[in-house]
C-alpha cells in the first residue's frame, strides 16, 4: 500500500514540476527552461532539505508538534549571517552569496546547534511543554539579537540581512544552487543511510539502547544534519515557519508507517508537490497577489495550535 | 552469569544504591523482590545500560557493561522496562520484528521472519499482528512488548514488573512461559515483581533489596517467612506452607 500511494505522491510532483514550468511561458523556450529550471532545482532542494530535517528533529525528539522552525534554527541562522555582515561588513553585493560567508556560516550554525540543542535534548527527560516555552524563547532571543545588531548597522547592510530574515519563495538565490545542491545532498545521503537507525530511535531512549543502538551518538548525528539542512534551505529562501510541520503532518496522514524509508520519501514529495505547485498556482495563475509563504503559514500555524491542543488534552 | 561487584549509584545527588555484590546464577528465573524505592529498577536499569552506574562493575558472561560495544549486548540481554511508552502508530508484527534489529541492522532475512513468526505464535499475538498498538488493551501490548523481548533471542531476559497490566489468567501463562525458557531453552530470566506470591510460585531464585542494598536471597521455601516479611517489607504478614508451596496472606 505505501509504495502505491508514493507512486501517486510523485506523479502529483511532477504534474506540479510540469506545471511550474510552462504556464504562461512566453517566447524563448530556451530561456525560459534555464531561467525557471533554476528555480524549481532551488525549491525542491529547498523543500527536500525542510521535509527531511523535520522528520529527523521528530524523531529524535519523539513528537509530532515540533519542528527545527519552531525551535528556532532558522531564526538562529539569520542571525548568524546578520552576525557575520556586522563583524565583517558587507564583502559582496548580496552577503549571503558569497561562499565564504556560506561556508562560514554553516559551519557555526551546525557548531551552535549541536551545542545548544544537543545539551537540550541530552538531557534525562525532556518533556514536551518545557521544548516548546524553550524554542519559543530562542525564537525571540535570536530575532530580538538580530534586531539589535541590525539597529547598529548601515542601511546598505541593513537590507541585506532584511532581506536574509524573510521567507521568499519567488525570489530565490540560484547563484548559491551549486553549493546548496552539493551540500544538501551530501546531508541527505547521511540521513538515507541513517533511515534503521531512525527507524529504532523513534521507539524512544530505553527500547532503542535495548536494541543496541547508542542513541547520544544518533542524535547528534541527527542534529548535524538537521543543522546542514536547516542552514542550506535558509540560505536560500529564509526562514520558513511551518512549511516543516505542514508537509511532515499531511506525510504522515498519506503514508501512516514508522518506517523512515518511506517517510523521508512520502514527507520530501509532498513538500515538493506543495513548494513548486503552491508556487506556479500563487505566482502563475494568481499573478503574486498572496505570497505562498502566508498561505503556508496561516495553514501551518493553524494546525500548529490544534496538534498542541490534542497534545494538552492527552 | 551476571556478576554485580561493587555497584552504586546516585540519582539527584541521592545515592539509591550502596556497594551492591550480586549474582545472578544463568538459566534459573530469579525474581528481584522489596518495597517501593528499595533500587530493584535501577538495579536492573543499570545492568541493562539504560543508565551509566557511577561505580563498580557489571559483567554479563564475559562483556562488560558500558566497555562493551552495545549492539554486542544487545544480542546477549534485553531488557522490557517498567512503563514503555512507545511509537502507539506501529503494528503488533512491526513491533515484534523490532527485536531482530541487533542482528540484522535493518536488513531482515528469513530466519528473522521466522523468529518474529515464532513469537507471535508463542505469545498468542497472531489474530493481532496486524492491529496498532493504540488499539490493544493493556495487557495485549505488554504480551507484544514481551513477544520483541523474546524475539530479540537474548541469553538474558530482564523484566520490570511484568504483571502490571495483566489480570491473573495471563499473569501466570506468562510466568509459566518464563519458567518454561529457563528449563526447557536455558534462558536467564531476571524479573522485578511486586507480588510475592508469583515470585514464591515461579522464582527459582528469590533476591531482596531494601534501601539500596541486597538483602537475604535464597529459594522460597528456605527465604520467606514473618520474620523476612517484617525484615524487608516491613509488614507482619502470615506466611503458608501448603503442599510444598509458600503463600503470603495478604
Amino acid at each position: 500500500m505505501p509504495r502505491r500511494r508514493l507512486i501517486v505522491l510523485a506523479v502529483l510532483f511532477v504534474a506540479s514540476a510540469v506545471a511550474y514550468m510552462t504556464i504562461g511561458a512566453r517566447g524563448n523556450w530556451g530561456f525560459v527552461l534555464e531561467f525557471r529550471g533554476a528555480k524549481l532545482a532551488a525549491l525542491c532542494l529547498v523543500a527536500v532539505a525542510l521535509s527531511t530535517s523535520t522528520v529527523l528533529f521528530q524523531t529524535i525528539t519523539q513528537n509530532r508538534i515540533l519542528t527545527p522552525s519552531i525551535m528556532g534554527f532558522d531564526e538562529l541562522f539569520v542571525l548568524i549571517v546578520a552576525m557575520g555582515v556586522f563583524v565583517f561588513g558587507m564583502t559582496d553585493y548580496l552577503v549571503v552569496t558569497s561562499w565564504v560567508q556560506f561556508v562560514v556560516s554553516l559551519v557555526l550554525m551546525t557548531g551552535a546547534s549541536l551545542l545548544l540543542f544537543g545539551t537540550l535534548l541530552l538531557q534525562e527527560r525532556p518533556d514536551l511543554m518545557r521544548m516548546i516555552l524553550t524554542g519559543l524563547v530562542l525564537t525571540v532571543l535570536f530575532r530580538s539579537l538580530r534586531t539589535l545588531l541590525v539597529r547598529m548597522l548601515d542601511p546598505n547592510e541593513f537590507s541585506v540581512v532584511q532581506v536574509s530574515s524573510y521567507a521568499r519563495f519567488h525570489q530565490i538565490e540560484t547563484g548559491l544552487l551549486a553549493i546548496a545542491a552539493a551540500t544538501i545532498g551530501a546531508a541527505l545521503i547521511g540521513a538515507w543511510a541513517m533511515r534503521h537507525r531512525l527507524d529504532v530511535l523513534s521507539l524512544g531512549r530505553e527500547a532503542a539502547i535495548n536494541l543496541g543502538e547508542d542513541v547520544r551518538r544518533g542524535t547528534l548525528q541527527a542534529l548535524f544534519l538537521i543543522g546542514v539542512l536547516v542552514s542550506v534551505a535558509t540560505a536560500l529562501v529564509g526562514p520558513t515557519a511551518f512549511l516543516g510541520l505542514l508537509v511532515v503532518s499531511i506525510a504522515h496522514a498519506v503514508t501512516p508507517t514508522g518506517r523512515h524509508a518511506v517517510l523521508l520519501v512520502s514527507a520530501a514529495l509532498i513538500s515538493a508537490t506543495t513548494l513548486v505547485g503552491g508556487q506556479a498556482l500563487l505566482e502563475r495563475v494568481f499573478g503574486l497577489v498572496t505570497p505562498l509563504t502566508v498561505v503556508i503559514d496561516l495553514a501551518g500555524g493553524v494546525l500548529f495550535l490544534v496538534l498542541v491542543m490534542k497534545g494538552l488534552k492527552r | 552469569m551476571i556478576s554485580v561487584t561493587g555497584v552504586s549509584h546516585d540519582l539527584g545527588g541521592r545515592a539509591v544504591l550502596h556497594d551492591i555484590e550480586l549474582e545472578i546464577p544463568k538459566g534459573k528465573v530469579t525474581a528481584l523482590i522489596g518495597p517501593n524505592g528499595a533500587g530493584k529498577s535501577t538495579l536492573l536499569s543499570l545492568i541493562a545500560r539504560l543508565a551509566r552506574h557511577c561505580a563498580g562493575r557489571i559483567m554479563v558472561d564475559e562483556l562488560e557493561v558500558g566497555v562493551c560495544a552495545s549492539n554486542t549486548l544487545a544480542r546477549r540481554l534485553a531488557i522490557l522496562p517498567q512503563s514503555s511508552e512507545i511509537a502507539p502508530r506501529l503494528t503488533i508484527e512491526e513491533l515484534v520484528a523490532f527485536g531482530r534489529y541487533p542482528h540484522h541492522l535493518g536488513r531482515p532475512g528469513k530466519h528473522d521472519r521466522e523468529k518474529v513468526a515464532e513469537a507471535l505464535t508463542l505469545f498468542d499475538l497472531d489474530p493481532l499482528a496486524q492491529r496498532t498498538l493504540d488499539t490493544v488493551s493493556g495487557g495485549q501490548r505488554q504480551r507484544a512488548l514481551l513477544a520483541m523481548i523474546f524475539a530479540q533471542d537474548t541469553d538474558y531476559m530482564l523484566l520490570d514488573e511484568p504483571l502490571n497490566n495483566l489480570d491473573i489468567a495471563a499473569s501466570r501463562s506468562l510466568m509459566a512461559l518464563l519458567q518454561r525458557l529457563a528449563r526447557e531453552h536455558g534462558r536467564t530470566v531476571v524479573i522485578v515483581l511486586h507480588d510475592i506470591n508469583y515470585a514464591c510460585a515461579y522464582a527459582d531464585h528469590i533476591v531482596t533489596m531494601k534501601g539500596g542494598r541486597i538483602g537475604p536471597q535464597g529459594d522460597a521455601e528456605t527465604l520467606v517467612d514473618g520474620r523476612l516479611m517484617h525484615e524487608i517489607f516491613g509488614t507482619d504478614a502470615v506466611v503458608h506452607r501448603i503442599g510444598g508451596r509458600t503463600f503470603v496472606a495478604v
